[in-house]
């Protein structure tokens, strides 16, 4: 199953944050979208998902999801959105419920994602007793248990320090290498786009469109041994951003 | 002044305070020592009897009330008005709050209703209510059902209002039904705000509770009051007193029970 973004346009009132977005996303690739902020890149992951209706332009889904997929488009969120009444395992099994698998089919979906997360220890612990690395990895096991087409990730460790940053970045490729998921991936931090992106959209400041597209060829597993390759897309990226960041800076918020 | 080499003053402290630790004792201590007082003050003969009895008059009053199985009487019936007006005030109440704060044409038409009935004292209802329920169970039962209804309509509603939209959010975008919405989701997100409010019309309802024994009942801690004010029998009288602060404090308490254990995944 691939997507396809066609002319999307968006506006929040009489703020227009995206205009003409034309891009395709391939199937067990990740795409990395960074650009400045407030330049709608978290809209146009909603937009994406289903969760904001477009303008103008639509999001075309062609190919059918791979068989067994219970939620194709699936969200994995900045502030992770765990419900906090609910136990590591509860919060997995909450976006089975709804499918009717029976009880012995749920218990081995959650056991599945539990291990393959390295959660399993963790199964009744509730998200107020985890590290904000730890609630992550939650919402990641959540994201696995429907088996999704595409993994839609809205700044997945923006919220995390940086060392916790670092391990999940780590986390991410390894799951990537071993499930060769689809991905859409925004983030602010350039750094995390070179390590995870196949493709990385660099979008430019409000109302937002699709500056630039850069390839990266290196597989993602070896890209820690190519650190001096990565810097160089690091700093390329950089130099299409920073100037556009700077103007943002400057802009009155309600201006 | 100079100061030798390595000698030096230490930094004074600044911090501490403001920060009210538990002290076990001192309550019950404060308690003992009025009672003790009041007590010492009725023997002593500086309190008039009529004005305020010792406590220990009080007491053989309750006591009395205990042995001639007059207690349960009162309290059975007191009770029993109580839970089932609050119960029933409580579900409807939620019921309504949760329409207001789900669909906009509730909240539209029903939280400038509530709005415009919710300051309104019930008390000065009563004497409709008795009209239209008559004198007996049904009038209070009324009073305290529509005094705890409102109270609980603003709490769900405003509870409802704080669940975080991005757990919502996080619901629609794996497909939750709307049903699995509004009950894993909403449901438990307004619940700390909706056990307050059971606290606050808790109270109300016992309030309205002895308003409402006050006309036209036989028994009833209510009742009992009235009829021992009536009488001068102010020992009396103090007895039911502290009836309804055991009361008080026993709904209270199970109440925070509730909410330690419903309520248990907060920090």
């Amino acid at each position: 199953m691939e997507l396809r973004l066609a002319g999307l346009r968006h506006a929040y009132g009489d703020i227009e944050v995206l205009r003409d977005i034309d891009l395709a996303l391939p199937t067990g690739r990740v795409v990395c979208i960074v650009g400045p902020s407030g330049c709608g890149k978290s809209t146009l992951l909603r937009l994406i998902g289903g969760l904001e209706r477009p303008d103008r332009g639509e999001v075309v889904q062609t190919g059918e999801p791979p068989p067994g997929c219970l939620n194709p488009l699936t969200y994995i969120f900045q502030d992770f959105a765990l419900l906090p009444w609910r136990s590591v395992e509860g919060n997995v099994r909450l976006v089975l419920e709804d499918h009717g698998l029976g009880r012995a089919e749920t218990a081995g979906i959650v056991d599945d994602v539990l291990a393959r997360t390295r959660l399993s220890e963790f199964r009744t612990a509730l998200p107020r007793q985890l590290s904000g690395g730890m609630k992550q990895r939650v919402a990641i096991a959540r994201a696995l248990a429907v088996s999704p087409a595409f993994l839609l990730m809205d700044e997945p460790l923006s919220a995390l320090d940086a060392q916790t940053r670092e391990l999940l970045l780590d986390d991410l490729v390894d799951l990537w290498v071993r499930e060769r998921f689809s991905a859409v991936y925004i983030t602010h931090n350039l750094e995390e786009a070179v390590r995870l992106g196949h493709r990385v959209v660099v979008l430019s400041r409000r109302p937002g469109t699709v500056r630039e597209i850069l390839e990266i060829d290196l597989p993602l597993d070896a890209r820690a041994a190519h650190a001096s390759d990565l810097e160089a897309h690091r700093t390329r990226l950089w130099q299409l951003i920073r100037d556009e960041a700077q103007a943002v800076d400057l802009e009155l918020v309600d201006g | 002044m100079a100061e030798p080499e390595g000698a030096g003053r230490p930094v004074a402290f600044r911090g501490g305070g403001f920060s009210p630790r538990p002290q076990g004792v001192v309550g019950p201590l404060v308690f003992i020592a009025v009672i003790a007082l009041w007590e010492a003050g009725c023997r002593a003969g500086v309190i008039p009897p009529l004005v305020l009895p010792a406590p220990s008059e009080a007491l053989a009053a309750l006591l009395y009330l205990v042995e001639t199985g007059l207690l349960w009487k009162h309290l059975g019936a007191s009770l029993q008005r109580l839970l089932v007006g609050w119960t029933l005030g409580t579900l409807l109440g939620v019921a309504v709050g949760f329409s207001i704060g789900l669909f906009s044409l509730a909240r539209a038409g029903l939280a400038p209703v509530v709005a415009a009935i919710f300051p309104i004292p019930k008390i000065a209802l009563l004497p409709l209510f008795v009209i239209w329920f008559g004198i007996g169970e049904g009038s209070k039962v009324a009073t305290i059902l529509f005094g705890t209804f409102f109270p609980t309509v603003v709490a769900t509603y405003g509870g409802v209002d704080n669940v975080d939209r991005g757990l919502i959010r996080m619901g629609q975008s794996f497909g939750l039904s709307w049903l699995s919405i509004v009950r894993k989701i909403i449901l438990p997100g307004a619940l700390p705000a909706i056990l307050p409010g059971f606290r606050i019309s808790a109270a109300i309802a016992i309030v309205l509770l002895v308003a409402a024994e006050m006309i036209g009942a036989e028994f009833g801690i209510g009742a009992y009051i009235l009829l021992a004010g009536s009488l001068m029998a102010t020992d009396e009288l103090l007895a039911g007193v502290a009836v309804l602060s055991v009361m008080g404090l026993t709904v209270n308490w199970l109440i925070a029970r509730a909410e330690r254990f419903l309520l248990r995944w907060r920090t």
